[in-house]
This record gives structure tokens, sequence and C-alpha cells, in this order.
């Protein structure tokens, strides 16, 4: 028994004294091999009688036992070491520049498009769209612009070259010759809103030859100017996200509405910030924002329909306007420059969509 | 439109502040642009009076004055030199925010002086522009009291008038406007009632000779001559108030006739009768004719165009402006006036064609009343009488008043049915009353006759809006709009896609811009652009003269102009219609982008490289699926139009649909644009995409396809053909994924190898292709048929041997 245990304490300092799996794995082939000392010892086991064979059977088994899970740990442990030197040999500089990817935006234009679609979308306006370029017919006589009218005039209109027969094609100055092709095209109830380009031959600080504006026009036997005041009321406060905004129809005049008006909001100008609200909320200077009124009975007849039978509204606001009133730009005409930092500063994200459940605007 | 505060109340009594009347012109649709109100900036300045004024005791230029405030006196150093003892004047105490600079006035010392207040000339005070000397107040002026008390100010209110309301071009028309809405009573106006007997009879005789059917070139024409006149400087007060609404006092006569057609527009033309040659004639031009005017520009005449002449020639542009040779000067003794009526829209046409804007002109082609010929010649001879005296004509009429009464029938009902109010009838009455209407009510039906006037008035809904108007605006109800229960979509599949692809593009890095639908025509042609057709006949600049065929020279413009701020890679698009006619729905609506420059910033892992046609087609195959359409049914073909590189450009097509164009931009292009970088353009014709499909109208079911995923795992093999270099690497794929539809699900390229260990003229194109077995695992007998497919196919399709 004592060859034994000296040889049990040999072969335990053996593991122990192993430097690596290499020098682990040759004490283990030592010990536990075919020809391994362990081995050889259970070989001698056939030779001995019952008794004896149970005895140092079991004092050889428990030291084999031992010897397994000392080498068992000892290799874990090397596994451990190796595989933390691989780690570390993998290491990488995490803080280096990942690849680059290029943030995209929408345009301010898009989005607010996109904004007043979802508002206007939910009170049932389906979207109407016609050409940039009209004829005399759809952009000012049908919209009750007779021809000479100094109303004319006021538009600044470029027109196309002059084709044979003396017909002279122009560049939309509103969006309202669509009024004239819905009514032309479908049947009441009508509602629509109209976005699109719009022209007019005007260069200034706040003025550009393009820019654009949205429309609105609902046709039915009902609705009244005081559905106007308040369909106008709902979208300003929910495109400005505001709960309440004070909303002010001044008289004005558009050769296609009558009654018609100018819409002022109320807001608030203290500090240098532009706050839109209630006049009670401290919002007591006005802010023009829109034109509209009461279809002209004789736009409606020169759609084929009978102002008796049929009335409505129309409204038209500039798409920039309001996206400048909301989001703080300062220039018009920066809209059109294609200024990648801008686009990027005053751009939307892809994944930004406006929806009134959802919020318009983040 | 201007006017002065005692102006507007020579026609209204009124005790409304000046705050209210601006506040219920906004309201009543005479939009208040602006108050100009001197007084409002003088609180804190009072009167003083000089007691003595001795030279400063180191400065020859200043004085040393003591001015008493009534209750104390002051020592005020002054460099005015009219600064004397006696003298009352405007006196600006410390904490007085002197108006000209906004500074606020502190105490301080001059010259070693101390100065305890300041006097002050009316440029200071914003009150004129004499800064010679101090304010020199009369003798008799308190002294002590609030200045603006003591200083005959008078307010000046501005408001744009809309072209609807010719009759708010006159300061009386604003009166009654405002009385109409409640601001006070309309005052009578002695000075057009009756008339003025005449003392002779006029030598001068007016005719009108207009051509058959141009009888409404002018309806009516009065004149008068008055003997005798002193013309001169008008009196102050006229002058005063010319100035105060912009116009420059030139005569007492032509003063006279500027403030007719202020106050009462009712625009008048003097001629200096002695400059006269026998009768006066109204007529149309003679063309050709070269007329030096009173606004000292000459204009060449044409024979639509109304004139007054006189045996001599022709002698004012009619309802325009007036010539130079035959007005009236400081000279003029003998005056001929001149109260016509001209058609509006040849007023509107003349002064269209010469360029021409004048007073009259602004308020004869909005329509004046058309009686004001009568009585604006009465009131002008008043007027003349009374500041040049003289002796009247009897008055010399042609033509007539054009027939104007216009009977209207409102139903008051129709008020409430449009604009949602609820009006009196008795109310509405009374309201249209006020606007000088003839108005009654009989049988629930209010009937009137609008006043001369008011020629905007002509049908039922305008007395609609008069009554909404008048009511009060901010008396509207305000009723949401009644909607659907549920909202429903309203976009159209193509809205949506739009919106969609719109979204993908940022998505994919690229920043969305918005340019002009015009473009220079000198850059159009690369374009397929440039035909007359295209063209703008009143461009508002060379560089935006032409219709834009294509969005790519906007973008490419946008890239140079970002790499001149130092931006060169750049990534834009832009959703808009580009043009190939001059007719409406000549446009196409696009979806177009550029990329310029590298790939990406430089680095540390990543090879920057400039970008490429790949780079845009796989934009515009993005844009396409984003679309709905199948990407893997598109062809692509080498027929790109010639902007791009011949040689690196391709179309999307879908059977015979070019669906869309990309590739490198050609180099031409890039040069002429002064590109320096690297272009590769995409453009997606969003016209030419297939429609979702419908079924009787309506969208087809939503539900997808059931899904057959296999059990049995994909096996990839590789491939590897010598072909031609001409070989599109499409055209492998393409016949790999034909070989065995059932079994193969993809196969893409992932070597091409040309060089020195190819045969010239040859490259080498590898690929792998996907199967997918799905009912069994492939046994290794199918696996080498599957190949022999793809092979043979492969070489039928391209003429390439199978690497070995």
């Amino acid at each position: 028994m004592d060859t034994l245990e000296a040889l049990r304490a040999e072969l335990l300092e053996a593991v122990n004294a192993a430097a690596d799996a290499d020098a682990l794995e040759a004490v283990r082939i030592a010990a536990l091999g075919k020809k391994g000392r362990i081995t050889d010892l259970m070989k001698t086991l056939g030779q001995m009688d019952p008794d004896q064979r149970r005895t140092f059977g079991q004092a050889v088994n428990t030291v084999k036992d031992e010897l397994s899970a000392l080498l068992d740990a000892r290799k874990a442990t090397f596994a451990e070491a190796a595989l933390n030197a691989k780690l570390a040999s993998e290491r990488i500089d995490v803080s280096l520049p990942v690849r680059p990817e290029r943030d995209g935006t929408l345009h301010p234009i898009s989005q607010t498009y996109d904004e007043v679609v979802a508002i206007f979308g939910q009170m049932g306006f389906a979207v109407a769209e016609g050409p940039d370029i009209e004829d005399d017919f759809h952009n000012f006589t049908a919209l009750n612009f007779p021809p000479g009218h100094p109303a004319r005039e006021m538009h600044d209109t470029f027109f196309l070259q002059e084709q044979e027969g003396g017909v002279r094609h122009l560049l939309r100055t509103h969006t309202s010759p669509v009024q004239i092709r819905t009514m032309l095209s479908q049947k009441p109830p009508i509602r629509v809103i109209i976005p699109g380009r719009t022209y007019r031959c005007d260069s200034d600080m706040t003025h550009t030859p393009m820019f654009h504006q949205i429309e609105g026009l609902v046709i039915d036997k009902a609705t009244h100017m005081g559905h106007l005041k308040g369909c106008l009321k709902e979208f300003v406060e929910s495109y400005f996200e505001v709960s309440n905004v004070t909303v002010r129809f001044r008289p004005s005049f558009f050769p296609f509405t009558e009654p018609s008006a100018e819409v002022d909001i109320g807001c608030s100008r203290k500090g240098g910030e532009l706050r839109i609200g209630a006049r009670e909320d401290g919002c007591e200077d006005w802010l023009e924002i829109l034109g509209c009124g009461m279809v002209h009975p004789n736009v409606l007849k020169a759609c084929g329909l009978d102002p008796e039978e049929y009335q409505g509204f129309a409204f038209g606001m500039g798409l920039e306007r309001i996206a400048m009133l909301k989001y703080g730009i300062p220039d018009l005409r920066t809209f059109f420059d294609s200024d990648v930092r801008w686009l990027k500063h005053y751009g939307f994200g892809p994944h930004d969509v406006p929806s009134l459940t959802g919020g318009l605007t983040r | 439109m201007k006017f002065t505060l005692s102006w507007l109340k020579d026609h209204l009594e009124t005790d409304a502040t000046l705050d209210q009347i601006g506040e219920a012109l906004t309201s009543i649709g005479l939009e208040v642009e602006e108050i100009i109100d001197p007084a409002s900036k003088l609180t804190g300045f009072i009167t003083g009076h000089v007691l003595t004024a001795e030279k400063h005791p180191d400065a020859d230029r200043l004085k040393l004055c003591t001015v008493s405030t009534g209750t104390e006196t002051l020592q005020i150093v002054c460099g005015a030199p009219n600064a004397r003892a006696g003298l009352k004047v405007a006196l600006a105490l410390p904490g007085c925010v002197i108006p000209v600079s906004g500074d606020v006035l502190k105490k301080g010392k001059v010259r070693g002086q101390e100065s305890q207040a300041m006097m002050c000339s009316t440029r200071e005070l914003c009150l004129g522009e004499d800064h010679d000397g101090i304010i020199e107040l009369p003798e008799d002026t308190p002294v002590g009291v609030p200045l603006a008390s003591v200083l005959s100010i008078d307010p000046v209110i501005d408001i744009s008038v809309t072209p609807n309301r010719a009759d708010c071009l006159g300061v009386r028309g604003i009166a009654r406007d405002l009385a109409a809405f409640g601001i006070g009573t309309l005052k009578a106006d002695p000075l057009t009632e009756g008339s003025v007997a005449g003392q002779f009879e006029s030598p001068v005789k007016v005719v009108r000779r207009l051509p058959d059917g141009k009888d409404a070139a002018c309806p009516l024409f009065v004149g008068r001559l008055i003997r005798g006149v002193k013309n001169g400087e008008s009196p102050q007060w006229l002058k005063d108030r010319l100035v105060a609404v912009g116009l420059r006092p030139i005569s007492a006569l032509v003063d006279i006739t500027n403030y007719v057609t202020v106050g009462w527009n009712r625009p008048l033309h003097v001629f200096d009768a002695d400059k006269l040659t026998g009768t006066v004639i109204v007529k149309m031009a003679t063309p050709g004719t070269e007329l030096a005017c009173l606004n000292d520009k000459t204009y060449t005449l044409e024979d639509w165009m109304v004139t007054i002449a006189d045996e001599a020639g022709d002698l004012s542009v009619g309802g325009v402006v007036g010539g130079s040779a035959s007005g009236c000067t400081e000279e003029t003794v003998n005056v001929f006036v001149e109260a016509a009526l001209f058609d509006p829209l040849l007023i509107a046409a003349t002064g269209r064609k010469l360029t021409a804007e004048s007073d009259a002109k602004h308020r004869f082609e909005r329509g004046v009343d058309p009686e004001s010929p009568l009585w604006g010649m009465e009131l002008a001879t008043r007027l003349i009488l009374d500041l040049c005296g003289g002796t009247p004509s009897a008055v010399e009429v042609a033509g007539a008043v054009p027939d104007w009464k216009r009977t209207i029938t409102l139903r008051p009902e129709r008020v409430k049915k449009l604009v949602g109010i609820d009006v009196a009838p008795e109310k509405m009455v009374t309201l249209l009353t006020g606007l000088g209407c003839t108005a009654t009510l009989a049988d629930g039906v209010i009937t009137a006759v609008a006043p001369s006037w008011r020629g905007d008035l002509t049908e039922e809904h305008d007395l609609v809006e008069e009554v909404a108007r008048l009511n009060g605006y901010d008396n509207l109800v305000t009723l949401p709009l009644p909607r659907p229960s549920m909202p429903t979509p309203v976009l159209t599949a193509k809205q949506k896609t739009i919106r969609l692809l719109t979204r993908t593009l940022a998505a994919r890095g690229m920043n969305e811009t918005v340019t002009w639908s015009f473009m220079s025509s000198d850059k159009v042609a690369a374009f397929g652009g440039g035909q007359d057709s295209l063209k703008l006949a009143n461009p508002i600049s060379s560089d935006l003269d032409s219709m834009r065929p294509s969005i790519l020279p906007n973008l490419i413009d946008a890239t140079v102009r970002n790499a001149a701020r130092g931006f060169a890679d750049v990534a834009l698009f832009e959703v808009g219609p580009q043009f190939h006619g001059g007719n409406p729905g000549d446009q196409k609506q696009m979806v177009t982008g550029l990329r310029a420059g590298k790939s990406g910033p430089r680095h540390w892992d990543t090879k920057q490289r400039p970008v490429d046609a790949l780079d845009a087609r796989a934009d515009a195959l993005a844009v396409l699926k984003a679309a709905g359409v199948n990407v893997e049914s598109l062809q692509v073909s080498t027929d790109a139009p010639a902007y791009y590189h011949p040689g690196r450009s391709g179309c999307l097509r879908l059977g015979r649909d070019v669906l869309a164009t990309f590739g490198d931009l050609h180099p031409r292009v890039a040069r002429d644009f002064g590109v320096k970088g690297a272009l590769a353009g995409f453009e997606v014709f969003l016209d030419a995409l297939p429609q979702p499909k419908t079924k009787g109208g309506k969208t087809a079911s939503k539900a997808r396809s059931l899904l057959k995923a296999s059990p049995f795992q994909p096996l990839e093999r590789d491939f590897a053909f010598v072909v031609d270099s001409t070989v599109a690497a499409d055209a492998l794929t393409r016949a790999a994924k034909g070989a065995d539809k059932a079994l193969i699900t993809d196969a893409s390229v992932f070597d091409v190898y040309e060089g020195e260990h190819m045969p010239a003229g040859k490259k080498s194109v590898a690929l792998w292709v996907l199967l997918q077995p799905t009912d069994h695992t492939l046994t290794d007998d199918e696996l080498d048929a599957v190949s022999k497919k793809i092979v043979s196919a492969i070489e039928k399709a391209t003429g390439g041997v199978l690497r070995g």
C-alpha cells in the first residue's frame, strides 16, 4: 500500500507540475494510458485473491478517480488560459470609427406635405394633382378672373412662348386650376387637398419664382363658412401641435371665392421667439397664414355645377410658409438651394413618418 | 392707399380713437398696412420758453441757454443758429426717447457746461426734414404742456385695398364703409352737391370721335373752362395732406386734381386752355404719336389707346397720364378741367403696354363711379374757385352716364345657408343701406339697388358677402367639418408609392432636394431640351428661361454649388416633374438622383472609391423595388441616353418599357458643368411603373401566397466560364436561373477576371448557384444532371466554355 500511496503522491505532483496542456497529456498517458502505471496496476488485479483484489482494486480506483479529476481540472485551467490568450490576441480598438454610412433626409417641403395630408386625410380629403403648365381657362377664366382684369396682374404670371394660333400657355400661378379640373372630372361631394408647385415671376428676400401651395376644396350641398372656420381651426391646431389656437377671419378678395377671407392666427413674438396659440394664453399678435372663402358661384357654373344646389369652400396656403413657421426656418430662398448642410439640418429622417396617432413630429 | 386721420374726419363724424379706427378698417377688409402716428413718439416732450441765450464761454458755435419748463429753469447747451431768447421751443427732458435715433436723453456736459435738456428740430422728432434749427413754436404757445397737444400732428393711415373695392380708393369711400360698419356717421358732402352756375358758354367744345363699337372706351367726358385763375403754391393744409400721403405738391391746380383723386376717388386732368387748339376731341390715338408726358416719360401711342386730343393732335394718354405740352404751369390763367370716364379694361391694357403707372390709371382700371364726372366737375370747380379764383364756364358734356342701375334680389336665408350666421333681414337692410344701396324688405325678400360707386355689387352673393362683412367676421360660427366616423385611406396607389420611395432613398443615405422647374437654356440641349415650346416668354432671368427636360442638370448644378462650399461628396435626389412639351400634361413625374465624388469619407478599413454606375443602379433598383416592381424580372440594356457615359450606363426595362436609366454621367457633361469628380445618376419614370393589379375596381386581396418552406437544406454550387468580354454578366445568371426553375432559386456572380491569364477578348466569370430541393435530399446523380443543365444553358446563352 505504501507503494500505491507513493505512486499517488508522485502522480499528483506530476499533474500539478505539468506546465502546459502537452505536458499534462504526457502525464495522463504515463499514468492512465494503455501502458500507464495505474493501468499496469489494474492489470495485476487478476492475479490476486478475491479479498485482496477487492481491497487493492478499490484503493487503485480511488487513486485513479482522484488523478482523473485533477487532470480534468488542470486541463480546464489550461484551456481557459489558452482561450484568454487567444482573446487577448484578438483585441481590436473598438473606438475606431465604424464603417461609414450616409444619413439621408427628406426635404422639409416633403415632410410638411406628409403632415398636411395626415391631418386633412383624417377629415376625408383626398389628394388631387394637376399639371404645372396650364392654360388660361383653368388658371384664370374658370376661376372668375375675367380677361384683362387687374386681379390677373397681381399674379405675376410666367408665360410660355406663344404657339401657333395665338395660344399662350402659362405656368400655374396657384394650385387653384386643379379645383377646376377636379370639379369637371368628378361629382360632388368633393373633398380634396391639392399640393403642388406654383410659379410667379417674382424674386426677392421673401419671394421665389417657384414655391409650393396647398389648396383645399370642399363641395357639397351644406358646407358653409362656419365649417370653413372650424376646419381651418382644427388644421392649425393639429399642424402646429397646439391645443388651442385663436383663428381670425378678415374680409378679403379673391376672384374665385365670395365671401373671401384672409386668416390670421394668434401668436406671440415675445423674446424673439414665435409661439402660436390662443389669445387667452398670451398670443395676442396676429400672423397671416392663408386665404380662403366660399367657392364663387361663377366658378361652380364654369364647372357645370348649379350654385343654387351646390356650395362649398376653398382655401390655399404656402407649404414653405407653414414649414418656416413651424420649424423656424428663416429664409424662403434656402429651400431651393440644395445646400447639403441645410438639407441635413432642416431635413427629416426617413423613418419620421407623421401620423395623427403617432404624432406629427418627434 | 394712404390718408390722414383729419382727412378721414372731413367725411366721418366719429369719436373713435385712432386704434379703434385701425382695428375697424382691418375688420371690414381694408387691411391696415401701417399707421404712422408721430405723436405716439412724443411722450414726455413738453413746450419750453427760452429765457436767455448767451454764447457758450468755450465754443463759438454753441449757445448757453436758460429755458423755462413752466415749473423750473434749466440750463441747456444748444448748437442751433436760431436759438434765441423769447423763443417757444420743443423740449426733450432727460429720459425722453429721441424719435430719430431711438436714444434716451441724459443730462450731460458740453464743453464743460451742464446741459439739462434738449431743444429739438423737426427732424429729431420725425416730424419733417428740417434740421437747420430748432422748432419755433407760435409765440402764444403755453409753456410746460405736452408737446403733442400744441402741434398739429396728423397721423397717416396706410391700408391695402383689394381690387374689388375701387370705391375705397378715395377717403370718402373709406369713411362710408366705416360708417356702415358702425364707426361714426358719414358727413354730408356739400362740395359735390348741386352745381356751380356757368358764367359763360365755354368756347372750348368737346366732341367724342370714337370708332363704331368703341363708345365704351370713353362713354362720358365732362369739361369746363375756368378763366382768370391765379395758379401758384397751394395753401399749407393742402400741401401737408398731399405730402402726408406721399404726393409732391406742384401747383394749386395740379394739387387740386390730386386732392380730388385721393379724397373722392375722382381722377381729374387740367389743361392750360391757352395751349389748346380748337375743339377737344376724345378719340383713338394716332398710331406712332410720341407724347412727352407729365411724368417725364415719352410714350408711343397705338391706335387702340384712347387719347384726349385737340385739332393739332393727341394731348394725353386718356385715363393714364397727361401730356407735358398742354399741362398747367404757374403761368396758367385759363384752365380747362377734364372729368371723364374710361373703359377699365382699356386703361389696364394701355397701362400695361406703356408700362405706365399712375394714380388715375390705378383707379380707372378698377372702375370709378360712373356718376363722378358730373359731381367731380362741380367739386373741382368749387376748389379751383376757392383757391385760385376765376370765372367758370358752363359745363361741356360729351357722351352720357352709362346705365349703372342694377336691382339685386337677396333672399335672407341665403346668408344662413352660405355663411352660417343668423342675421335679421331688417338688419341686412340697414347694413346695405349704410353702403349706399336702396334696399327694401318685402315678402321676405330684400330688393336692393347698388349705388353707382359699387360696380362690384352685381348679384345676390355679392350682397351676402357685404352682410357677412359688415356683420363682422368675428361673429362667424366655428363648426367642425362633419367627417367619416373612421378615417379611410385617401392616397392613390401612386401617391402612396411616391411617399414610400422618397423615404426609401432617404434611408439609403440620399438627401432629398427641391430645385426649380426651369433652368438655363444653355444647359438643356444635352438633356434633350431647349425647344422653343419649352422656353418661357418672360423668364425671371436668363439662367431660368427653359422648362427642364430632366432633373439631372439641376442636380449637377447643385453638386457644383456644394463642391464650391467644400462639400464635393453628395448624394441628392428630387421627386418632381420634367417637361417635354409646352402644353398642359406635357410632363413626366420623375424620381431622379445623383451621387457625386467619393463613396464615402476616408476610412481606416473601407476603401474610398469614386461613385459609379452600379451605385446609381442600386439606387434605381431600390426605388423600383419600393414601388412594387419585381426587380428579378427587370432586364438591363445598354442604350441609356447620350448624356450618360456610353460604356457605363444602362436602362432597366420591364419588357419593352424603360422604367429607369442609370449610369456615370458623360465626361463631356461633367466638364461643361464644371464638375471635377465622379458623377453617377439615375432617373426613374414614375408614370411607366406598372400599376397595382385591381379586380373590378377594387384592390386585390391583401393575402399573401402560402409560404412553402422546404425542410431540406439548400446547396450551393460554383461554376466558372470563359466568355467573350462583351457578354453581360446578367446573361450568365439569367441562363443559370432558367436552367431548372423548380430547383434553382438564386444565382449570382462572385468573380470576374480579365487579364494576362486570359486570351485577348475573353474573361472568366464565376458564379454560385443555389439549389433548393423541395421533397428529398438530392442524390449525386441528380446533382450531376442539374449541373449539366446549368452548364449547357449558359453555354447556349453566352457561347461560354466551362473552365476545367
